[in-house]
């Protein structure tokens, strides 16, 4: 098992860099995830992703559909990349601490 | 995944035969070549042996200390088990008739890719373990023992296969190496040696229904966001239902048709065919997957994934069930799932309310696929069509392989096609229909550490579609799989960009007409048609 080590915290991650447990987050691992997105600075919008893909994540189980994360937040997909350069899912949901999803997706 | 390199430098494959013996080379595993092992936890809610975290590239891949034992024992269960595996076993003469058929092949250049040598590698261990000729002539029989290099060569290459036989098209014998393929996964599953691509979607089908793991809350959340996109196009609100029993027919699709893109634009082609149809037929949560990952596994998981649908069907006394537009799906149920769920007894023969067709073809499992379904519609005249709504499309056809070589669906989808589009054109005549090439991403192999195998896979089907792309204008490529529409567009993005992919239904549902429906500008994707005025929403 690969593990993280950031400001004094051990993350435990799969081989794509995603946490394993997303019990496992805090707003550290955004910090740390951030640089390796290439993201400078998080500003609102940022956690206003953040924020709705955990909620989602913590009623459903699973990172919501692309069109459900565009229209809550009210961000078209071109911006959710302008955010987050990877994407929404590689991007946006590591940060998130959700996992990847599986299957024929 | 490390760069990947492009198409004019992909396409330069050497296919120059190596001077050592193939029993002399070891797999090399790089990162894009191999997916990522099961996971523990994984393993252990499976009840798969040996869970535990190992890394291909590493030297010890922590096998029981039995392994040999175990994988010789199970060897001999399936050639008792499986009468088929024997005849594959001992029928090749070695002719080579399939040896450059193989995407994979054709795409890496790697002759352990050659179909005829991949079965090779466990003909090998079959000729020195079960066979009196091993015994006499040692190695000149082309038998070898079984080392840990053989796994590691088994895993390599079993899942560098999509299990799309096209190979099996070309073999004089009719040898099937998705089946050789089935067995060496599952004999590679006794000791732990597995993918956890394949393995969560396992889990998570058991567990929730479906391969994704959308739970049935969560489920009835994505439908009524698409039913809400449905309003917002044409102004309808359809009504579909979950686990009512006395309906006519159930509805079985992939889950990936309702989580991802383009899958969900299918969709809600699908939900626009049954209002327009006023279609007796009720979905399920239960049963809320087509696809069957579990027969990537061994057939005890894909019995039990596939046990759902007729549960269900039965639990709900529906008359028969309709199958969406899914790929191995169809592997499974026109192939396996009557001996080994059925027989349906409790269901009846198809038979399309609307035009009083019987599907005669279906008569043992009771269900069809809609694709036959929507076709027959179209033959009887029962759908109103306007081709004006997918103005703009060339369109050309991908036969998914397990419904077009599989199960003979090559008619009645170009048939609904034609009906959609104004423009189709089909691909070179040697890589469709019952010749067709794979998206390279078939058998669970559609994951993101797998891309750049994938994508050198995906060279002829993407030769082709630069093709017809360059030749005839084609700006789309349709199918009826779901691992093909979460694939394709990243093959078409690779090899032919420009192209997008679409289900089949997803076109259907931009064409239907309801009678007195409001005009609609824009099409199940929310692009404007073309020539009406407003702003493109760039999505």
């Amino acid at each position: 098992m690969a593990t993280v080590e950031f400001k004094g915290k051990t993350f435990e991650v799969d081989e794509d860099g995603f946490l394993q447990r997303f019990e496992d987050w805090n707003p550290d691992w955004v910090e740390y995830v951030k640089e390796s997105e290439g993201i400078k600075d998080l500003n609102d919008e940022h956690n206003k992703v953040i924020e709705f893909l955990q909620d989602y994540y913590k009623k459903n189980g699973i990172a919501p559909m692309v069109r459900i994360l565009s229209k809550v937040t009210g961000y078209k997909l071109k911006h959710i990349y302008e955010l987050f350069p990877s994407g929404p899912g590689k991007g946006a949901c590591k940060m998130a601490g959700l996992p990847k999803p599986t299957g024929c997706v | 995944m490390s760069k990947m390199a492009p198409p004019e430098e992909v396409m330069k494959v050497d296919y120059s035969t190596p001077a050592e013996s193939w029993m002399d080379v070891k797999p090399e595993f790089k990162l894009g070549n191999y997916s990522y092992p099961g996971k523990p936890d994984v393993l252990k809610y499976l009840g798969l042996p040996n869970p535990r975290e190992w890394n291909p590239v590493e030297e010890d891949w922590k096998l029981p200390p039995d392994w040999r034992e175990i994988v010789r024992d199970g060897f001999r269960e399936l050639l008792k088990k499986y009468r088929s595996l024997k005849v594959f076993m001992d029928v090749c003469v070695r002719c080579g008739a399939c040896a450059d058929k193989c995407h994979f092949y054709i795409g890496s250049g790697d002759p352990k890719n050659m179909p005829v040598l991949r079965a090779e590698l466990l003909r090998s261990i079959y000729r020195g373990e079960f066979t009196v000729a091993a015994k006499i002539l040692g190695k000149l029989s082309g038998s070898r023992k079984l080392e840990e290099d053989v796994i590691k060569e088994w895993f390599m290459y079993f899942y560098q296969c999509t299990q799309c036989r096209r190979c099996s098209l070309y073999c004089p014998y009719g040898i099937d190496t998705a089946e050789i393929t089935f067995l060496a996964r599952d004999l590679m599953n006794r000791i732990g040696v597995n993918i956890n691509w394949i393995l969560e979607p396992v889990a998570n089908c058991n567990r929730t229904g479906n391969h994704l793991g959308i739970q049935p809350h969560a489920f009835k959340d994505m439908m009524d966001f698409l039913v809400d996109d449905i309003e917002t196009i044409t102004g309808r609100r359809v009504e579909p239902t979950f686990h009512r029993k006395g309906a006519e027919i159930l509805f079985i699709t992939p889950s990936g048709d309702i989580f991802a893109e383009p899958g969900i634009y299918t969709f809600m082609g699908y939900l626009l065919l049954f209002d327009y149809l006023d279609l007796d037929v009720t979905w399920s949560t239960y049963a809320s997957e087509g696809g069957n990952f579990g027969s990537f596994t061994n057939d005890k998981w894909m019995k039990k994934l596939n046990a759902k649908m007729y549960h269900e069907a039965k639990r709900l006394g529906v008359k028969y069930i309709i199958g969406g537009e899914c790929g191995h799906m169809w592997r499974v149920l026109n192939q396996f799932m009557d001996t080994m769920n059925g027989p349906a007894d409790f269901l009846e023969v198809p038979k399309s309310p609307i035009t009083g067709t019987v599907f005669n073809n279906a008569k043992s499992t009771k269900m069809i696929h809609l694709v036959e379904f929507t076709a027959d519609l179209i033959k009887n005249g029962k759908l109103k069509l306007d081709k004006s709504r997918n103005a703009g499309i060339t369109a050309t056809w991908h036969d998914s392989c397990n419904t077009s070589r599989g199960m003979g669906f090559f008619d009645e989808p170009r048939y609904v096609l034609e009906n959609v589009v104004e423009k189709f054109v089909d691909m070179p005549a040697q890589t469709i229909r019952e010749q067709t090439f794979c998206c390279g991403g078939g058998a669970g192999l559609n994951n993101g550490e797998f891309t750049e195998m994938r994508l050198r896979g995906g060279l002829p089907r993407g030769n082709a579609l630069r093709y017809v792309q360059e030749k005839f204008g084609v700006n789309t490529m349709s199918c009826i799989c779901a691992i093909d529409r979460a694939t394709l567009p990243g093959l078409a993005d690779y090899w032919a960009p420009g192209v997008k992919v679409t289900g089949l239904h997803e076109l259907v549902g931009n064409a239907l007409v309801f009678e007195g429906e409001e005009e609609r500008t824009m099409n199940l994707r929310q692009e404007d048609l073309p020539g009406v005025e407003g702003s493109e929403e760039d999505e």
